[in-house]
């Protein structure tokens, strides 16, 4: 599958002017609020005609203004994930899974596979029950799975864990994973949570004021992602290597060296992702002796970017770590005091350490 | 009761049924229309939808006679081409009747279709649901409840309409003398207070039985979306 769009639409002063293609696995559109990535899911899904662009789905044209096309949205066999699941409240869970199926077999004659999407996302108990009883992290997988039986070329998710605690989210989550690797189905996720985006995108689209600012693998992406709201992180590519009983550790292999860490529920050589929010990140020009924190990681200074938007002058210093990336978020004042400058050799203490398993 | 009480009786349950059965599906189509429709003499339409609620009904029932009656526009054209007669006859009063309560029925169905939220509409839509299949898997059952109410507003007030009644087909025993104009004509005569109140009290039983009918109809799809 493929998804190539290219909209230039204007609401008001805001000005959405993006274009990119999206392959297999997990795009992730991510931005910060107001960056136009609702809008840019919207027009994929038809629920906006843009004034100019092309959105082309598997080599299908659903909308060109050139060639005034613009393919209805019953018409466009998308599947759309709102943020507000949109349940049908006169429906049961049962007939809201069944709704998107029986049109997509008006067309094409084939049965989505209840049985395993009802399997897939663990809600065979709530079948009978009307969407008003569930809770939200239920209704929310009740949604996925109605997209997915209307067996859609493409699955749009609009923030689908936005209004979900942090709780509820990490039920969700190993659905989404498990989506993205057993069903095969591509998916278009607008998020702007990089904890999200980095445990679960195969591909990252940084929207910035409705401009695409950048597009690659989540690994290389992610730490450009800059983001003003303290949010900002690297992604680390890890393997269990083995478990510490005594200390309840474990350690992790990484580009970057060994990484000690919380002793994860993993077997050894286990793939996970290990995200490190820039701000839990030190620097050092010697490596420190006598600190606590277990993972002192060496590497060299690849770049510096200001960051714009914190009460402090900050910057986020991006560390070439054996080939990884680290990011590390430092004031200005640590920047000119270390006389930090690219190429300069420094050690990264890194203070916590969140994993995502992959 | 007299058999003339009893033909009165069924004759109203005739023309408001009719009367109801005939202005539900027009009142929701101009009543989605009014919710949703974004054209030019919107507000015309509303106001022409409103008239007879606010004309005195005797007006209303002298329009339609001017209107519907043999020598008028719409009675002369009905009658030389399909043979259907409207003045002074059983369905002319369903006619007086469901315009007095197509008002009342247009603004309940109409409140419910805003209270719709199209969000759903357009989920709907991306599963493959074409406009028309929106409209009646999700638009419709959703505003179910205004339907009941709007379609038991008209029936009462098909029950009860009198003046546009009378005035377009006259007081006809056996063929348009209803409920209200029967109890009309036996408060005329000398001796008919035991039959007027007959009526006046078949009258009561018959609202509040369909304003329970109405309530336990309501109650059955609430408990219905709670139970599926």
């Amino acid at each position: 599958m493929s998804l190539a769009l290219e909209i230039e639409h204007a609401l008001g002063n805001f000005r959405l002017d993006a274009r990119f293609t999206a392959q297999q696995g997990l795009t992730a559109l991510f931005g910060r609020s107001g960056s136009g990535k609702t809008t840019l899911v919207n027009v994929v899904a038809g629920l906006i005609r843009p004034q100019r662009g092309r959105v082309v789905v598997d080599g299908q044209t659903l909308v060109d203004t050139d060639r005034g096309i613009f393919v209805p949205k019953h018409r466009r066999r998308l599947g759309y994930v709102f943020q507000d699941s949109r349940l049908f409240p006169h429906l049961s869970v049962r007939q809201n899974l069944l709704y998107g199926r029986w049109f997509a077999s008006q067309v094409d004659g084939a049965d989505g596979d209840f049985a395993a999407v009802v399997e897939l996302l663990g809600i065979g108990a709530l079948l009978q029950r009307p969407p008003d009883s569930l809770s939200a992290g239920e209704k929310q997988r009740v949604a996925i799975g109605r997209a997915l039986l209307a067996r859609p070329r493409l699955v749009l998710m609009d923030e689908p864990l936005a209004s979900l605690d942090e709780a509820r989210r990490a039920e969700i989550m190993p659905y989404l994973e498990r989506l993205r690797d057993e069903a095969g189905v591509p998916i278009l996720y607008v998020s702007h949570s990089v904890a999200e985006v980095a445990r679960l995108a195969t591909t990252v689209v940084i929207l910035n004021a409705g401009r695409v600012a950048a597009v690659g693998p989540v690994l290389d992406i992610l730490p450009l992602a800059n983001a003003a709201d303290g949010d900002g992180g690297s992604v680390l590519d890890a393997v269990v290597a083995r478990h510490d009983p005594k200390f309840q550790l474990t350690v992790l292999q990484t580009a970057a060296g060994e990484l000690e860490v919380p002793r994860l529920a993993a077997a050894a050589g286990t793939h996970v992702r290990a995200y490190i929010r820039s701000r839990d990140v030190m620097l050092s020009l010697r490596p420190p002796e006598e600190v606590s924190a277990l993972n002192v990681l060496p590497g060299q200074v690849a770049g510096i970017t200001p960051v714009n938007g914190g009460a402090a002058a900050q910057a986020d210093i991006r560390l070439d770590c054996g080939g990884a990336i680290i990011v590390a978020r430092l004031t200005a004042k640590s920047v000119d005091r270390l006389r930090l400058a690219p190429g300069r050799p420094v050690y990264a203490v890194i203070k916590s350490v969140s994993f995502e398993r992959n | 009761m007299t058999p003339e009480e009893w033909t009165a009786v069924r004759l109203s349950l005739l023309v408001a049924v009719t009367a109801t059965a005939c202005s539900l599906p027009v009142g929701v189509a101009i009543a989605y229309l009014l919710a949703r429709g974004q054209f030019r003499g919107k507000s015309l339409v509303d106001t022409i939808v409103h008239l007879p609620l606010i004309l005195p009904p005797v007006v209303t029932g002298y329009v339609l006679l001017l209107l519907f009656g043999k020598q008028g526009p719409i009675g002369a054209f009905l009658e030389r081409t399909f043979g259907i007669v409207l003045a002074f006859r059983w369905t002319g009063a369903a006619l007086a009747c469901a315009v007095m309560g197509f008002p009342l029925m247009v603004r309940a169905i109409r409140l419910s279709v805003e209270a719709v939220d199209t969000r759903l509409e357009s989920a709907a839509g991306t599963l493959g649901a074409g406009p028309l299949w929106v409209f009646a898997t999700v638009t419709l059952p959703l505003c179910l409840p205004g339907m009941i109410a709007g379609a038991i507003l008209c029936f009462a007030k098909a029950m009860g309409e009198f003046g546009a009644t009378i005035t377009f087909v006259s007081n006809i025993p056996g063929e348009t003398q209803t409920l209200p104009t029967a109890i009309y004509t036996l408060t005329q005569v000398p001796g008919g207070d035991a039959g007027a109140l007959r009526l006046t009290l078949v009258s009561v039983v018959i609202s509040m039985v369909a304003l329970l009918g109405s309530e336990l109809l309501a109650r059955r799809i609430g408990a219905r979306r709670v139970a599926t």
